[in-house]
Parts: structure tokens; C-alpha cells; sequence
């Protein structure tokens, strides 16, 4: 039962390849390494459990950790085109460094 | 059935690898380093080596790809096309392969008992962890106890590596210098909506 639904995550898997070497835009590339995330997370599950070893669940739960870190670094650079601060953040900086200038 | 998985994770890795040679836009080169390292530590699972796929997900898929993101954004985001093909380079990379593989012809099977990982301290552990330490997972007890020492040595480089990761993303070398230009967000919204 759980090979079944290990066979199935991977099909999941390779249909996402193809679409992340075809990727219209970059919004569908973003997704596909999202959605890869979830479905090695699942992959994993089901592996442990296929193999009778449950206590592979915890271990999937780190990846959907990484996975989440990983997709809001990216989207983060898509917003802003840097990782480190906000825009908010850099004309904060700006408008101090005006005014220790002025001063 | 581990072995069935073993070759198609082996042909997704390989078509992965294929695809970044041959995908000129870096920010999809990016996506697909990550997907990379993710069937790569698939992989290491269906070959029970959990640890070390671990590392290989949060240093391959986490970490690098943040890492190359950033370069993205200080330098270009496409590649250029090389003025001549050298064939060097492919020389250098079969060369290496081809060592490595004659590399592993002297190491045990896969999952051998024979192995010298196997038949030189491990016995003894599993014999004393019980008596020892008490805790059931002997990797646990091995970590930390037997080898408490290494691991705190790691755990300083792990803490290390934090701190110049925090450093870095937060941009401490941009507060000292200059900012940036006002209205730089609006820009690039609509650099990204062309």
C-alpha cells in the first residue's frame, strides 16, 4: 500500500522536473521547488512507513522546515531583489544618514 | 524495491544535472541546484544514510541556494555564451569521474557486514550503549557521549557558520556604506512585471 503511494509521490516528482526544465515564468519554477519540498517531505513519510519505520516522519517534518525557509528566502528576492532588509528598512537608512548629513 | 528507487532517483539526479548545464537563465539554474541536492538526499535516504541526507538538504537546499540568490542580485542573471567551446574542462570532469569510480572498486559492498565500519568498534558500542549510557538509539549515545568532545567541537563551527550567516544577510557592510537610492523598490516592481 505504501509502495503504491510512494510510486505515486514520485511520478509527482518527475512531472515536476518537467516542469521546472520547461518553466514558463519564473512564478511556475518558484512553485515547482515548493511543491518538490512537499513531495520529498511525503516521499520521505512514506518511505519510512514502506519500510516499517515510522520514525522517519520526524525527519520529514525537518524538511518541510528547510522547504519554508527556503521558499520565503526566494520569494523574499523576488520582492525586494536583495535578502538582508526590507525597502521600508533601506529609506529608514536613508532618511537618518539625510539627516546626519544635514546636521 | 529499495533498488528500483535507487535508479530513478539516479536518472532524476542525472537529468537534473543535464538540465542545469544546459538552462542559460541563472535564477532556474538556482531552482534546479536545489531540487538537485533535494533527490540527492532522497537518495541518501533510500540508501538509510538519514544524517547524512539531512546535511545534504539544509547545506544543498537551504543555505546555497540563498547563498546563490545572492550573488544573483549583485551580478547578471543570465549567462554568457562562451566565444569557443573548450574541450578541457570535459576532459578534466571524466578524468576525475573515472577516478572515483576507480576509487570505490577497493570499498566494501553496500551494506556489507565484512565492512571494517562494521567489524572494527562497532560491536563494542552496541554491547555497552545498553550498560554505558542507557539510552536506545545507539547513533545518540555515539554522538553524545562516546564522541561528546567532537560533537561540541561541531557544534562550535555549526554556531560559528550561524553568526557569519546572520551577518551577512542582514547587511551590516551596506548600513556602514552607502544606501541605497530612494524609489529603488519601484523599479524593480516594474522590472519584474515586463
Amino acid at each position: 500500500m505504501f509502495i503504491f503511494a510512494t510510486i505515486a509521490v514520485f511520478v509527482c516528482m518527475v512531472l515536476l522536473l518537467v516542469r521546472l526544465f520547461a518553466g514558463r515564468s519564473m512564478y511556475d519554477r518558484v512553485l515547482a521547488l515548493n511543491t518538490f519540498g512537499t513531495c520529498t517531505v511525503l516521499f520521505i513519510g512514506t518511505v519510512g512507513l514502506a519500510s516499517g519505520r515510522p520514525d522517519f516522519l520526524d525527519i520529514a517534518l525537518l524538511y518541510a522546515l528547510i522547504n519554508f525557509v527556503g521558499t520565503i528566502a526566494v520569494l523574499k528576492f523576488f520582492r525586494y531583489r536583495r535578502l538582508g532588509d526590507a525597502p521600508e528598512d533601506a529609506e529608514m537608512i536613508q532618511s537618518t544618514h539625510d539627516a546626519e548629513a544635514s546636521n | 524495491m529499495e533498488i528500483a528507487f535507487t535508479i530513478l532517483l539516479f536518472i532524476a539526479l542525472v537529468a537534473t544535472a543535464i538540465a542545469i548545464v544546459f538552462i542559460k537563465r541563472l535564477f532556474a539554474v538556482v531552482m534546479l541546484s536545489g531540487v538537485f541536492s533535494l533527490l540527492a538526499a532522497l537518495l541518501f535516504i533510500v540508501m538509510d544514510a538519514v544524517d547524512v541526507a539531512f546535511t545534504e538538504a539544509a547545506v544543498g537546499g537551504g543555505i546555497s541556494s540563498v547563498l546563490m540568490l545572492g550573488t544573483i542580485a549583485l551580478t547578471a542573471r543570465t549567462q554568457k555564451q562562451p566565444e569557443r567551446y573548450s574541450l578541457v574542462p570535459l576532459a578534466i570532469v571524466l578524468l576525475t569521474g573515472a577516478v572515483l569510480i576507480y576509487g570505490t572498486l577497493d570499498m566494501p559492498n553496500f551494506g556489507s557486514p565484512d565492512a571494517p565500519a562494521q567489524r572494527h568498534i562497532g560491536p563494542e558500542y552496541i554491547a555497552r550503549t545498553p550498560t554505558d549510557i542507557d539510552v536506545p538509539n545507539i547513533v545518540t549515545a555515539v554522538l553524545a557521549s562516546y564522541r561528546g568532545y567532537d560533537t561540541l567541537g561541531e557544534v562550535v563551527v555549526v554556531f560559528t557558520a550561524g553568526l557569519g550567516v546572520i551577518l551577512l544577510l542582514s547587511g551590516l557592510g551596506r548600513r556602514r556604506g552607502t544606501p541605497y537610492p530612494r524609489g529603488v523598490s519601484a523599479n524593480r516592481d516594474q522590472d519584474n512585471a515586463q
